[in-house]
């Protein structure tokens, strides 16, 4: 038996799937450290066995791992993956550490457009990790911290603004949960604006590390208009597809 | 099939032409021959070169001189402006130092108010360009064109003659007819040699001032080019792209190699400096030559016209006539014309042609080279 096995080496985590051509044998993730083809290699030795016929590489990090057979770009790997968990979509919106995309898909699910955004954090997932420091809130608990919250308006894009306008908004008695709403929706709004440039069609999936928060596909729901979808194992989504595009040269 | 490994030597001498010119133009000068500095695709070289002017581009494509030219210009700014802006303060560049009279056009915005300041210490001349291809727009381009040499007149105490305007008309179609000629071997499939060294050449060839000895080099080169080609020699089979947009020398030149370091090849430029500023000759034997240079130039498609049909239709021929596979619109950032185009050229690709069509916004700084070639390895894969 021959398994694929693929790698996203993105800028917040690296994550690793093994795949047998119809399951998902094994996933890990672990931070992505100041020294990526550490953390790279990390999930390699974890996963690796010589049962592995073929290796892809994704990611900021793709070309950082010798043994890889091939590399191939984020938005393929993340197109191929969302296409793999859920069959029905059109296009896919990721939001990652450091930037977000969105990726048009034809019926047959190749990508047939993308966009990337702008080389700055804004509208991603630094972005809420920044403000969730200001805050001092744990990432991990956003989905209980918002609950019930009436959102504020976070006025600006640039993190390092919205860092200020957040430190203000506290100075002003405002609640932190209300103010972590504001920056969900800060977020998703950018995204979805952003999205919308490409002429989306179909239910949309959700990928990057935000997605395991029920209240971004929520909010990024009502800003695109159209459903939503994601998965628990969204975040592997790149990592998923490099898997699938690996097992594919091996038959 | 072989691959080209290594090309002519003769390319190496076009690619470092812009720098042995610095010398070059050093000698002219002492020759006491005139020196005109200029911006534009629009501007009419035939009219310095026809006083025997060397004729020298002064747009500027390295972050290099951008802090210097911070210091008065917004930065939010395209970094053609700021670059070309700061190399004149800073005289860092040699052609703006020996220029004795610098032309610019009305062109945008940021270059047409740069220019205000740029007259506060250099010698520079504005020619108004229309802001549409209409009757009336190419009257006034042809009366500031008599404009234009009347000022050389001046400036120079010499006299400009008509005989010495067709001759440079002349001179100046040869270049074009063998410039057009050599890449017009990007038609071929697979493609005989990569975008970056085609560019090279016709980027160098602006700067070589012996125009005669330019045809002679170039039909050299590209009977070289063709017979290797016959030999086999070429690059192995590639997606075919067409670069359009801003001008893509120098520091967003980058945007060609992320394209060809990821598995494309660029086989037609539609820019300043690519085809749209070779492409369409100017009749030498039109009864009226100033009529003939205006309406020749003021045709050039770039996106300060309103509307700009020239450069969808040129855009159109290439991606016909070089069979590219999609297109890569450039736009260098805040360059709003350029930008805002890019609606209408993203639909006029996908619909006329049914193409990929990809934008992207960039400056001449190496900051965004890891996120252009995940762009560009991920356009060529949905390829």
């Amino acid at each position: 038996m021959l398994y694929s096995l693929g790698i996203d080496s993105g800028s917040t985590t690296t994550k690793g799937v093994l795949y047998d051509g119809k399951n998902v044998l094994r996933m890990e993730m672990i931070p992505t450290t100041a020294c990526p083809q550490q953390s790279i290699r990390q999930i390699y030795e974890a996963l690796w066995s010589e049962n592995v016929g073929y290796t892809v590489t994704t990611g900021y990090g793709r070309e950082l791992l010798t043994e890889a057979d091939k590399k191939v770009t984020e938005i393929t790997c993340h197109a191929r993956g969302a296409a793999f968990l859920n069959p029905g979509i059109g296009a896919v919106v990721d939001i990652g550490g450091q930037d977000s995309k969105a990726i048009l898909l034809d019926r047959d699910l190749n990508v047939i457009d993308f966009l990337m955004n702008d080389k700055c954090a804004a509208g991603t997932g630094r972005f809420v990790e920044v403000m969730m420091r200001t805050l001092e809130r744990p990432v991990a608990e956003m989905d209980d911290f918002v609950a019930g919250c009436k959102p504020l308006n976070i006025s600006s894009m640039c993190t390092v603004f919205a860092e200020s306008e957040i430190v203000s908004l506290l100075a002003k008695g405002e609640n932190p949960g209300d103010i972590a709403l504001g920056v969900i929706h800060s977020v998703c709004r950018r995204t979805a604006i952003f999205a919308q440039r490409l002429k989306l069609e179909g239910d949309i999936f959700f990928s990057g590390g935000l997605s395991r928060f029920r209240i971004f596909s929520e909010v990024l729901e009502q800003y695109l208009n159209r459903p939503v979808y994601t998965s628990p194992a969204a975040q592997y989504a790149g990592a998923l597809g490099a898997a699938v595009i690996g097992y594919r040269k091996l038959i | 099939m072989e691959l080209i490994k290594e090309l002519p030597e003769v390319f190496e001498d076009f690619a470092e032409q812009r720098k042995n010119s610095f010398l070059a133009v050093k000698e002219l000068k002492d020759q006491g021959v005139p020196v005109v500095g200029v911006f534009c695709t629009y501007l009419p070289q035939e009219i310095p070169a026809a006083m025997g002017a060397a004729v020298v581009g002064l747009c500027s494509t390295s972050d290099e001189t951008i802090p210097e030219a911070e210091k008065e210009l917004p930065r939010n700014l395209c970094p053609l402006i700021k670059s070309s802006y700061g190399f004149a303060k800073t005289d860092k560049c040699p052609f703006f130092y020996f220029s004795d009279l610098i032309v610019g056009e009305t062109t945008c915005d940021g270059k047409k108010k740069m220019y205000e300041q740029l007259g506060e210490f250099k010698p520079v001349h504005v020619m108004e360009l229309p802001n549409s291809q209409s009757e009336d727009g190419l009257q006034m381009y042809k009366n500031e064109i008599i404009r234009f040499q009347k000022v050389l007149e001046e400036k120079f105490g010499i006299t400009i003659t008509e005989e010495d305007i067709r001759r440079a008309t002349h001179l100046r179609n040869e270049e074009r007819k063998a410039l057009k000629a050599f890449y017009e071997l990007m038609k071929l499939d697979p493609a005989p040699m990569k975008g970056q060294d085609l560019f090279q050449i016709l980027y160098g060839s602006t700067f070589k001032f012996d125009k005669e000895k330019v045809v002679s080099e170039i039909n050299a080169i590209r009977e070289k080019v063709e017979s290797e080609y016959k030999e086999g020699k070429c690059l192995d089979k590639r997606p075919r792209i067409l670069v359009t947009g801003s001008p893509v020398a120098g520091g967003a030149m980058k945007v060609v190699k992320a394209i060809e370091d990821n598995g494309g090849v660029v086989v037609a430029f539609e820019n300043c400096g690519g085809a749209r500023s070779i492409e369409a000759l100017v009749d030498e034997d039109a009864p009226d030559i100033y009529q003939a240079l205006a309406s020749r130039y003021l045709s050039l498609g770039c996106s300060c016209m309103s509307p700009n049909p020239n450069r969808y239709r040129l855009m159109g021929e290439l991606i016909e006539d070089y069979k590219a596979d999609a297109v890569v619109d450039v736009v260098l950032q805040a360059c709003h014309t350029y930008n805002v185009e890019t609606m209408g050229i993203k639909k006029y690709v996908k619909e006329q042609y049914g193409i990929p069509y990809m934008s992207l916004e960039t400056d001449y700084s190496t900051g965004d080279i890891g996120q252009l070639n995940t762009r560009m390895a991920a356009f060529i894969e949905m390829l």
